[in-house]
């Protein structure tokens, strides 16, 4: 396994697939998609074994090593994000194949046209941003980052604004948002360079001293990976986007690409920045997480779509993310670290598990007003407990992967004495039941006489898909131990920062 | 002053002009305009910053310039796509602002 080549693997297996379900006629689209889909999370999982047997990994490409070329470099921490790709991914392609493909049987030959177009474009579209992603979590330079986050961001927005209608303001804003979110990371980037003379993101955390330039570079880089994160209060665009994409697109934005921008913000804080920089930036996003967690859950708990409950509940647990920033430099050796990686996979499942269900009703019911969908649950069961389960793990409900990520902050939070964060992470976890409950016991509510929602048939792919990603979020917190394991190959956060990365 | 800070206090101009325009415009083709003048000057900081190494001008940030360039332009195609596809539905070319909250 040592000289295989599995880090490009795990790139160019679904570049590659982008590529051949653009050149194949559009009515294979769907085939080669789902072929070339299982074929990237056969390529990540392989990747993902071979580093938790044998321990991190390290790619030049084309012979050519840093400064002059690419260096692609995995340990536990971008395993673990790479697995979680594979899982939510492979899981939402099969999803997609149903989705997509049970729209066009109303006959009519525009509309066939418009939904056949509509089903090339995202599996296109959606193997690039694979690649794109796990680009990002193999990168080991700071520009590389930039180029492949850029990607990322660019097919995102293409993704949303596939559903077209109200979705194309809501793209319009994610573009403008994640282009300059993308250049003000940039901008940090050039800042560093201008300052330490590499990109290198290991050669730049040994050389780079605490001062005015660094702490200017961590700023903009913040605020910039903070917009696109949608940290509360930037998380205006969020809503929208994730909520009117359709429901496939949605899973894979909420689940997989704010984590890439959290990703990196991680590594920024443990690999590049001195600690006396990064305290006080930190304090603060561990406050705006904590407000996020209250605002979010509220927020959710008012709307009256699903699909925008499901969005808003993002940006409450996207507060959770944020945590981190404060706890992971304080707490004693990595437990705050592993509690916000643990929290980005479980939210990951469950969030997808609750878009994929959301998407399925919606498509049954004809709207997704959650006030239309009194008495709907017994007929709709599959997608409906799907919904639940990934509640669950929202509301950190043992077993479940938010029930371990949370007592990982709750521990590490009361080891540091962050009393007021032990507290928000409950309340946070009596809101997210509040808004689950909520949907649940509307939907299960015996059903009105007359009157009752006439429902369409959907697939039953839909509803098991979803539930098998929240089936994985409840396995989360059965067998935390494999995936903790992983994510300690290589000692992503051996060093604290407590210590200090100074040489 | 040596003219590399020339370029790198422009290129801070042209940021803070680009993030104003962002920020402030309501038309959507103004407010790409915007991001890609927030662009231009990170690509002129990056030149200017390229000139402080000794020994001549430094390849690797050139480099980058012109890998920013390419993503510049491609971010743009998109968004100008999206905007004439939000003109044809809705007749104009702004989109309402819902605030941050």
């Amino acid at each position: 396994m040592r000289g295989l080549p599995l880090i490009s693997a795990s790139i160019w297996v679904p570049l590659l697939g982008a590529l051949f379900v653009s050149l194949w006629p559009r009515r294979y689209a769907a085939r080669c998609g789902i072929g070339a889909s299982i074929a990237s999370a056969a390529a990540a999982l392989l990747l993902v074994v071979a580093v938790a047997l044998s321990g991190p990994r390290r790619e030049r490409l084309g012979g050519w090593g840093a400064p002059a070329g690419i260096e692609l470099w995995i340990d536990g921490f971008s395993a673990l994000m790479i697995a979680m790709t594979a899982v939510v991914g492979g899981v939402v392609s099969v999803y997609a194949l149903a989705y997509f493909r049970a729209k066009d049987s109303s006959g009519d030959p525009q509309r066939q046209e418009v939904e056949g177009r509509r089903e090339a474009y995202f599996w296109r579209i959606w193997l690039l941003v694979w690649a794109a992603i796990n680009g990002v979590f193999a990168s080991a330079d700071l520009f590389n980052l930039y180029v492949t986050l850029e990607v990322v961001g660019l097919g995102a927005v293409s993704l949303v604004a596939l559903a077209g209608g109200r979705a194309l303001p809501a793209a319009m804003r994610y573009l403008f948002v994640t282009l300059s979110g993308s250049l003000l990371y940039l901008l940090g980037v050039v800042l560093i360079y201008s300052e330490v003379g590499t990109l290198a993101l290991f050669q730049a955390g040994e050389s780079l001293i605490a001062g005015t330039l660094a702490q200017a570079a961590l700023v903009v880089m913040v605020v910039g990976l903070a917009l696109k994160t949608a940290l509360f209060p930037l998380h205006f665009w969020l809503p929208p986007a994730h909520a009117d994409a359709p429901a496939a697109v949605s899973a894979l934005l909420s689940a997989l690409v704010i984590k890439v921008t959290f990703y990196i913000l991680v590594r920024l804080w443990v690999v590049v920045f001195p600690a006396s920089v990064s305290q006080p930036v930190g304090e603060a996003l561990m406050l705006l997480g904590l407000i996020a967690v209250i605002w979010g859950s509220w927020r959710a708990l008012r709307q009256q779509r699903l699909k925008m409950l499901v969005a808003y509940s993002t940006v409450a647990q996207v507060g959770y993310l944020f945590l981190v920033f404060g706890l992971g430099p304080r707490a004693d050796g990595s437990a705050g670290w592993q509690a916000g990686a643990y929290f980005a996979i479980s939210h990951a499942c469950a969030k997808g598990a609750m878009f994929l269900a959301a998407g399925a009703i919606a498509r049954a019911v004809g709207h997704d007003q959650i006030e239309e969908m009194r008495g709907v649950g017994a007929r709709l069961a599959l997608p409906f407990f799907a919904f639940g389960l990934g509640g669950i793990s929202l509301m950190g409900l043992p077993p479940s992967g938010g029930y371990v990520s949370k007592w990982l902050f709750i521990t590490s939070a009361a080891a540091t004495g962050d009393v007021i964060v032990v507290i928000a992470v409950a309340l946070g976890g009596l809101l997210a039941a509040a808004y689950v409950f909520r949907v649940l016991a509307l939907a299960f509510e015996r059903a009105p006489r007359e009157g009752a929602p006439s429902l369409r048939p959907i697939p039953a792919t839909l509803g098991w898909s979803a539930l098998v990603l929240g089936a994985v979020a409840v396995a989360l917190g059965l067998a935390a131990g494999a995936p903790l394991a992983l994510l300690e190959v290589g000692l992503p956060f051996g060093q604290s920062l407590a210590e200090g990365v100074t040489p | 002053m040596i003219p590399s800070q020339i370029y790198v206090i422009a290129g801070a101009g042209l940021v803070s002009v680009g993030v104003f325009a962002w920020v402030v415009r309501r038309h959507l083709v103004r407010r790409m305009m915007g991001v890609n003048i927030l662009s231009t000057g990170v690509f002129m900081m990056l030149i200017g910053g390229a000139r402080r190494v000794e020994g001549g001008p430094d390849g690797v940030p050139q480099a980058m310039v012109l890998t920013g360039i390419v993503v510049a332009v491609s971010a743009t195609a998109l968004g100008l796509a999206l905007i004439q596809r939000i003109y044809d539905q809705r007749g104009e070319r702004s989109v309402e602002e819902r605030g941050p909250m």
